[in-house]
């Protein structure tokens, strides 16, 4: 019996070793979370209670690929927000990248007149949970937190030349009571900066 | 007007010319750099970018690389990931930190549909390398922090 409980608890173990490693896969449920917005407040998942979903988007202010997908996160979240609201949560560590630090992301955020929540993930305990890599990287949680898709915005990183918008078209699958034709896709991203222990 | 044209051709003070071929299509990069490669030589292909800080950091690693490999069959290739507008950067960022390995800017903004044949393992974050040798592919998603810990992953790469 001993034994079998000592198998478990390894088996255990090593899920969840996996787990904090690798992060989410499609169909998986997702933790909420309590994190500090721009706004001064703790924000969390279960807080919007009116949401269909979520569309969960690690980013940050120093990326260039961040930056230039800013107009469009915008442009999601003005026409999905209200059933599936964009959170936006800068993993990144401020002492390497001080541009991604609170007060800078404030100031983004003020410029850019977001009107999504801009998070930030002190202590870098949330994005690995997530199995984050990069900024921009998105992850869409339906009503359940069930993670539905993840990966890109769209598939080019020039607006101008996109011919398929993954995220948008996902969003409307869940809306309509479908599941995303395509559940994950890639792009380049600026790789998350590990605070040094 | 001779003297901006003089100088345009020169370069401005100790600039060094670095040619940065620009490809708009992975797949004209992927026949000239991931095709009918020789089995005897070791390429070592660093995805990098200017605005990247841990990529930038490494550089001088890849080129001191390059250099101890020179007498072997070796090849460095520093591919730019920067968008195309920054060219001008790329170049004078090789020439800031004197990096004589071959720079190319991969340009292709439709990365979902090309990052998989790089490396099916790759999440399209940077700093990333891929290291070719025997014509089997080592794919490394890390950035370095020193030159001996480069150096472990490509003697590694067997």
């Amino acid at each position: 019996m001993k034994k079998t409980i000592l198998g478990l608890v390894c088996i255990v173990a090593l899920g969840a070793a996996t787990l904090s490693t690798n992060g989410y896969q499609v169909g998986d449920t997702a933790e909420d979370f309590s994190l500090m917005g721009v706004d001064d407040q703790e924000h969390s998942l279960a807080d919007y209670e009116d949401a269909n979903g979520f569309v969960v988007i690690f980013t940050c202010n120093h990326c260039p690929y961040s930056v230039a997908y800013e107009d469009r996160i915008i442009a999601l979240h003005a026409k999905y927000g209200e059933d599936y609201p964009v959170i936006a949560i800068n993993p990144n560590d401020p002492v390497s990248y001080p541009s991604d630090n609170f007060e800078n992301m404030k100031l983004r955020a003020e410029e850019k007149g977001f009107k999504f929540d801009y998070l930030f993930d002190d202590g870098q305990q949330v994005f690995p949970k997530y199995g984050a890599t990069k900024t921009p990287h998105v992850f869409l949680l339906d009503k359940d937190l069930k993670v539905q898709y993840i990966g890109a915005i769209d598939n080019s990183t020039e607006e101008s030349d996109v011919s398929k918008t993954y995220l948008a078209d996902a969003i409307e699958s869940l809306r309509d009571g479908e599941t995303p034709k395509v559940t994950s896709t890639k792009a380049i991203g600026c790789g998350i900066k590990v605070a040094k222990q | 007007m001779k003297w901006i044209l003089l100088s345009a051709i020169l370069g401005f003070g100790n600039v060094q010319t670095n040619q940065v071929k620009v490809y708009d299509e992975f797949s004209a990069f992927e026949s000239d750099y991931l095709s009918n490669l020789s089995g005897d030589t070791t390429y070592v292909i660093n995805f990098w970018a200017t605005w990247c800080a841990p990529c930038v950091k490494e550089l001088p690693y890849f080129e001191q690389l390059r250099e101890r490999n020179e007498m072997k069959p070796f090849k460095m290739i520093l591919v730019s990931l920067d968008f195309k507008s920054k060219l001008e950067g790329v170049k004078s960022l090789i020439a800031k930190k004197g990096i004589q390995s071959e720079v190319v800017l991969l340009a292709d903004g439709r990365a979902s549909e090309w990052i998989d044949l790089v490396d099916s393992t790759w999440s399209g974050a940077i700093p990333a390398t891929l290291v070719i040798k025997n014509n089997k592919r080592y794919f490394y998603e890390k950035s370095y922090e020193s030159y001996k810990e480069l150096e472990e992953d490509i003697l590694k790469s067997e």
